[in-house]
């Protein structure tokens, strides 16, 4: 019934096409410039409004749903992100849309091992220590587990950052970590503040992603690094046939049976589709001031990290 | 399906979307509000996780209309066409009338005597505390008229357990679901009627088997077709009369 559907509302799309055409330019002229939402076509601020929904929505069965839809695979890209940002003790880490905290966290986990690792090899150099030394070193180590490295989360939506909140107090993460309302467009920070700046699966919601990137820009100290993972483009033509299949028709219904939520994850893959691709992407970045932009595809550009630097 | 996808997919990549409505999606149409397009995949998948879910989360009573949806493409065109060939059911057909809070005027059924449709009703809804604007609105029937069809039947559910006289317990729901099975043929309340009765006590099992189920398999032979009748416009009819009407027996 529905294919039989499809025709007749072409006809009559076509027919009132240039009238809707006009007062879609008319309201566009009043309320904004018109971009995307998935493959439906809204006013900036609209999808704004839109989007924040959606987040709002699903904020509670987040990473259920990534679990779910990524078959869990989601938590190895977030490792090889920060593997690859390499942190030392001390870094300070800007994680924009950030929401349930998975970047920080491992941030976190990450700067404690190495620091852990620092103090063993301290330790094994100072074998003849007395008893009173070797625990005025713990102490030391009590206190500074993170060697003054800091994170601060920033994301548009109060849902996931009280979502992420929750997460930190049931794991035990406490020190080290911030958490800030703020708009990826428009960064409550100052100029030159962190080392590392970074953006995992939020790139693609933000509405204009050039302001981004300049923000990113200029938050980061002179040698900062910025990181940005994302889905990409599929470029293997099988590989990209059964992922679109999964895509529209598994991610969905996850969405409905898991989430009670169909449109949020309609919406997902739609803007999944809508991103730019992997070259585009370096070349906006590259147009931000950034040098040394590069990508790395994981599962053939399922997902890719692209990494840049401020000189 | 299929086609309605790639076809949106390539008019996404042409860039062409200022051209595309607002509202589509997929490419396909929307037929009624709260439609959402699927395609046979697309419910069989739904069909099968709704039922897995709403066995392991029995709160999620979205995933119980979901599960009614997807599986009855088959039962629904049967139930409309016996609508259609009945002078009241064809007149709900067309008029579409729909039992919600807003329509209803419950002060005016309270003042009806006792014993009557109306009067039933309410009673029935204040004791079971239940409102009739908690059902959900159909998504994923492709056919206009078959998902009001769908959506008559979930809103008669609590006039079903009025004139069978059963309250909203497990065993309750579990008589009014075998009636409907064999009233409608709906998988769903197929599948309820069957599953139902697996989580009751065997005490309430020997009543169900012994005195209610065949009282209310009788009742759902013998009666015409419940979806046929425009209850709106017997609120005054005695319940008593009404269940001779339809072919109801007596409940035990």
């Amino acid at each position: 019934a529905a294919a039989g559907f499809c025709p007749c509302r072409a006809l009559l799309a076509r027919r009132g096409g240039a009238l809707r055409a006009l007062c879609g330019s008319v309201r566009g002229l009043a309320a904004g410039p018109e971009t995307h939402f998935g493959f439906e076509t809204v006013t900036e601020a609209e999808r704004r409004e839109k989007i924040y929904q959606v987040f709002e929505s699903v904020a509670k069965k987040y990473d259920v749903m990534n679990d779910s839809m990524t078959l869990g695979i989601h938590r190895v890209w977030k490792d090889i992100l920060v593997h690859k940002m390499n942190p030392s003790p001390g870094t300070l880490l800007l994680d924009v849309a950030g929401g349930t905290g998975d970047i920080a966290f491992r941030f976190i986990n990450y700067v404690r091992s190495v620091r852990d690792r620092q103090l063993q090899r301290k330790l094994k150099h100072h074998q003849n220590l007395s008893w009173r030394e070797i625990s005025e070193s713990y102490q030391e180590e009590k206190l500074k587990s993170l060697g003054d490295s800091q994170v601060v989360v920033c994301d548009i939506n109060k849902e996931m950052l009280k979502v992420g909140k929750q997460k930190a107090q049931c794991l035990g993460y406490s020190e080290g970590l911030s958490w800030v309302l703020g708009n990826a467009e428009e960064l409550p920070f100052d100029d030159d503040k962190f080392d590392v700046y970074t953006i995992a699966f939020g790139i693609r919601n933000v509405t204009r992603i050039d302001l981004a990137l300049q923000e990113a820009y200029r938050v980061l100290k002179p040698g900062g690094r910025f990181l940005c993972l994302e889905f990409s483009h599929v470029s293997n033509p099988l590989l990209s046939r059964l992922y679109d299949l999964y895509s529209f028709q598994v991610i969905p219904v996850l969405g409905e049976v898991i989430a009670g939520d169909w449109k949020s994850y309609q919406y997902l893959v739609e803007s999944i589709r809508r991103f730019p691709p992997q070259e585009e992407l370096k070349a906006m970045i590259e147009d931000a001031g950034f040098f040394k932009v590069d990508y790395q595809n994981l599962n053939s550009g399922i997902v890719a990290i692209h990494s840049g630097f401020k000189l | 399906g299929r086609a309605c996808l790639s076809h949106a997919e390539a008019r996404a990549r042409d860039g062409r979307s200022g051209e595309e409505e607002e509202e589509e999606e997929e490419g396909c149409y929307r037929l009624y509000p709260g439609h959402i397009p699927t395609t046979p995949l697309q419910k069989a998948l739904l069909a099968a996780g709704a039922a897995v879910m709403a066995l392991y989360d029995p709160y999620r009573h979205d995933l119980v209309a979901v599960l009614g949806e997807t599986t009855s493409c088959l039962a629904l065109p049967n139930l409309r066409d016996k609508m259609k060939h009945h002078p009241e059911g064809y007149r709900i057909l067309q008029e579409r009338p729909r039992i919600r809070l807003s329509t209803l005027n419950m002060a005016r059924l309270k003042e009806l005597p006792d014993g009557t449709l109306g009067r039933e009703y309410v009673r029935f809804l204040e004791d079971n505390k239940v409102s009739p604007d908690t059902r959900m609105p159909t998504k994923f029937v492709d056919d206009e008229e078959l998902a009001y069809v769908i959506q008559r039947y979930r809103e008669i559910h609590d006039l079903m357990h009025t004139l069978l006289g059963m309250p909203t317990n497990m065993l309750g729901e579990v008589v009014v679901k075998w009636f409907e099975a064999i009233q409608t043929g709906l998988p769903m309340c197929v599948l309820g009627a069957v599953f139902g009765p697996v989580r009751l006590s065997a005490r309430k099992l020997q009543v169900l088997a012994t005195e209610l189920l065949p009282w209310a398999i009788r009742s759902g032979r013998n009666a015409s077709c419940i979806l046929n009748v425009y209850y709106e416009q017997r609120w005054e009819q005695p319940v008593e009369s009404l269940r001779e009407e339809i072919g109801i027996f007596p409940p035990p």
